[in-house]
């Protein structure tokens, strides 16, 4: 028999108003009868209450698994269980979604029936990292439900100081400006990477996010220790009829307001029969003016990622925006996305064995300087990992001719 | 327990099986997308053939209920299809033109307000607060909710000069990330430690390790091996609270909420952008965080007045200057605002570019 429903006046607040109202989503759980996940949301709703009144939290962390797998279950256990014993356990089922969050919708059904049998029926589409998080489940059905979202072709994400789960831009299934296959790319990193994901043994987590461009839709720069970004090489593909157009459309001072004033290295001029004059060599690939002009502009052919290293936020050293590792490879090939795999190992292996507990890998590089990371790593320096060259003399430079002659020995190599 | 079963290792799975055919069929083969109304982008690939994509904006924590019915709209106009964007909004894709105003019709009607693209205000990303988290100083999704009310008309149309992302996170990690605004929990008095709890469950090594400025030694308290924070170094940051939850930083009066700007992960135009505070002290005034709705509007009113089209906020700031932002935002510049941390002097004026 479904019990009383807790009072709820602070929540309650949170039912008016255009926004969707995730208070009205719990309550039409823990009204649904005599289902298991009523019983559950009826506590939760309490505690929330009880949270909102006292404005503190309640949950407390803990060690709840799978069979076979040491992350992917978030465990949360009650301070106020006495008062609120239906959700006193509260785990968390942490599922990759496919890249770029696609469903058909026979899937997410069987996805809530599921929840509903096992869990609380709330269900996060999607967390921060990406995951879908099926929140609210008790011990001993932690299990269960995991069989069968496993069975479904679901596997579990990361979490803890493991490899976690990846997040991408919609990339080229329905974006014309992705200069490499962030679907194909998350997938390979990731499934290469499964038993990082599900055994944690790293000093601490690594995350890995793809955008298609530089408008980093996947919010990978800052949010992921390896952001992978498309770009090019080559110039920029210019339909000048549709510059024209588009000049015609937004009059010419708005032209210049926004396409050309907007340019960060002043790349771009209007001709005087409203062509598009570009100076691809000052070009830095920021996508701006091809946002704007959607028709006219698109990114050149010799397409491919740069990938950036040791983004992060605030704890412990303050934050870090990933930087420059790799300023361009080419993604098409098997060969090509089987490199991509493979430096994410010696990331991940270098990672592994050179941080110190609980520091994340751009928190390292800080501690050790960029150099010695890229030695470690045998990549190769390139002028492009700078915003400029250092301002401080303290630095000891006698191996500087040594250094010279491998920089002339590369440059002679490469034009070969 | 000879029962239990394997897990399968099968990593993500492929998205081509649940994508759109539409989508399948002209993948990597885009030629150019436009947005024909707020809300709704049209992608055209090489052959010509159109895709319509219907945006709205989701609660995030949801219900089966909800769920179910977003299948229900998905299978009535999309063949069975729908995706996600990062920020959990939803997306129906139809190649039927004539279907899109209905589908925003139904969308709609069922309570899920259609917008999200272009220039417009993004949903908030967000963490879990008090519904799941162990950690939290405030609510996630409740003061998601209540910006959300007061931030619909800026979801459903584009009158901003660039998109805007706002963030909000109920500790000082900031699982919400970076943001054009950024809401976060800010505490502002040291841990209150229980210390007959500590030796039981924290492992003292790793809690001192955690602390970004050295301020927690081991002690010996009432005969038991404890932590003490020396408090004239304490930055109230809450990184020790997570491995020593005796620890306790999260307090109803003194955890408060900061307000901070300019964030940008693109490297669009600029180069991405940390973003900065602008206001704290705000009280975590649940359940509807009326004090931080009013400086985040007058913030996103003074924007949508005064920027350039496609200056994102953090840029619009670099072009005015801060004495203009805290002028027209009526925000007071205090002490705080002055960054004293390593590397610190980076922020700094050193110049004598002058605003007046």
């Amino acid at each position: 028999m479904s019990k009383k429903m807790p009072p709820t006046p602070m929540l309650d607040q949170l039912e008016s108003g255009p926004w969707p109202s995730f208070v009205t989503g719990l309550k039409r759980l823990a009204e649904d009868g005599d289902k298991p996940s009523a019983k559950i949301m009826q506590g939760l709703l309490g505690q929330l209450e009880h949270s909102y009144q006292t404005r503190k939290g309640y949950w407390k962390g803990g060690t709840v698994g799978v069979f076979g797998y040491g992350a992917g279950v978030i465990a949360r256990f009650s301070e106020q269980a006495a008062q609120f014993p239906e959700s006193a356990e509260f785990h968390t089922l942490r599922i990759m979604p496919a890249p770029g969050f696609f469903y058909d919708t026979k899937t997410l059904r069987q996805m809530c029936d599921i929840w509903e049998e096992h869990g609380s029926g709330l269900i996060a589409l999607h967390g921060q990292s990406g995951d879908i998080m099926f929140q609210g489940c008790r011990t001993e059905q932690v299990q269960p439900a995991w069989d069968k979202l496993n069975a479904m072709g679901f596997d579990m994400g990361g979490a803890g100081a493991g490899v976690r789960t990846a997040a991408s831009c919609v990339g080229p299934a329905r974006c014309e400006q992705a200069c490499y296959d962030t679907l194909a790319a998350h997938r390979a990193i990731i499934n290469d990477f499964t038993d990082d994901i599900h055994r944690p043994s790293l000093p601490y987590k690594m995350k890995f996010k793809f955008s298609g461009c530089a408008n980093d839709c996947a919010n990978a720069t800052q949010r992921a220790d390896v952001a992978i970004l498309g770009t090019w090489k080559d110039d920029m593909q210019v339909d000048q009829k549709e510059v024209q157009a588009k000049v015609k459309q937004l009059g010419r001072k708005e032209f210049i307001n926004q396409v050309i004033r907007m340019c960060p290295t002043q790349a771009l001029g209007l001709n005087d029969d409203d062509t598009l004059d570009v100076d691809n060599k000052s070009c830095v690939r920021c996508m701006h003016c091809i946002n704007v002009c959607t028709k006219a502009l698109k990114p050149g052919k010799e397409k491919g990622i740069c990938v950036l290293v040791g983004g992060k936020r605030t704890l412990k050293i303050g934050d870090l925006m990933g930087t420059v590792l790799i300023p361009f490879m080419k993604l098409e090939t098997e060969e090509d996305f089987e490199k991509l795999v493979e430096l994410a190992h010696n990331m991940l292996d270098f990672f592994a064995d050179n941080a110190l507990e609980h520091e994340r890998t751009g928190e390292m590089i800080e501690r050790i300087g960029l150099v010695n990371y890229l030695e470690g790593l045998g990549l190769e320096l390139d002028v492009n990992m700078i915003n400029q060259p250092r301002t401080n003399s303290y630095v000891r430079t006698d191996g500087w001719d040594e250094e010279a002659r491998k920089w002339a020995e590369r440059k002679t190599s490469a034009a070969e | 327990m000879s029962e239990l079963r394997r897990p399968v290792e099968c990593g993500v799975p492929d998205s081509k099986q649940f994508m759109h055919p539409a989508l399948v069929r002209n993948y990597g083969k885009w030629a150019f997308h436009d947005r024909p109304r707020p809300g709704v982008l049209r992608h055209v690939s090489d052959s010509g053939e159109a895709v319509f994509t219907v945006k709205a904006g989701t609660q995030r924590q949801m219900d089966v209920h909800t769920i179910r019915k977003l299948c229900d709209i998905a299978d009535t106009f999309c063949d069975g299809h729908v995706r996600f964007t990062v920020r959990s909004s939803v997306e129906f894709m139809t190649t039927d033109e004539s279907k899109v105003e209905a589908l925003v019709k139904r969308l709609e009607a069922e309570g899920f307000p259609v917008g999200g693209t272009g220039n417009s205000v993004g949903f908030i990303s967000h963490t879990q607060g008090w519904l799941h988290c162990d950690i939290p100083g405030t609510d996630a999704s409740g003061v998601v909710k209540a910006l959300m009310d007061e931030l619909v008309h800026e979801f459903k149309s584009e009158e901003m000069p660039n998109r805007v992302k706002i963030t909000t996170s109920c500790c000082q990690i900031n699982c919400g990330g970076q943001g054009d605004i950024a809401i976060n929990v800010q505490h502002t008095k040291p841990p209150v430690i229980n210390h007959a709890l500590v030796a039981g469950v924290c492992e003292r090594p790793a809690v001192i390790a955690r602390c970004p400025v050295a301020a927690i030694r081991p002690a010996l308290v009432d005969g038991k091996p404890s932590l003490e924070v020396d408090e004239k170094k304490c930055v109230c940051c809450g990184a020790c609270y997570p491995p020593c939850p005796p620890m306790q930083i999260n307090d109803p009066i003194h955890s408060k909420i900061a307000i901070w700007v300019g964030g940008k992960h693109s490297s669009t135009r600029s180069k991405p952008m940390f973003h900065k505070l602008v206001a704290a002290g705000l009280p975590n005034n649940a359940p509807r965080w009326p004090e931080v709705a009013e400086v985040v509007k007058k913030i996103l009113a003074v924007y949508k007045a005064d920027a350039r089209a496609w200056e994102r906020m953090g840029e619009w700031i670099e072009r005015i200057g801060w004495p203009r932002f805290f002028e027209l935002t009526e925000l007071p510049f205090t002490k705080y605002h002055v960054d004293n941390w390593r590397g610190g002097r980076a922020n700094l004026n050193a110049s004598a570019h002058l605003h007046f």
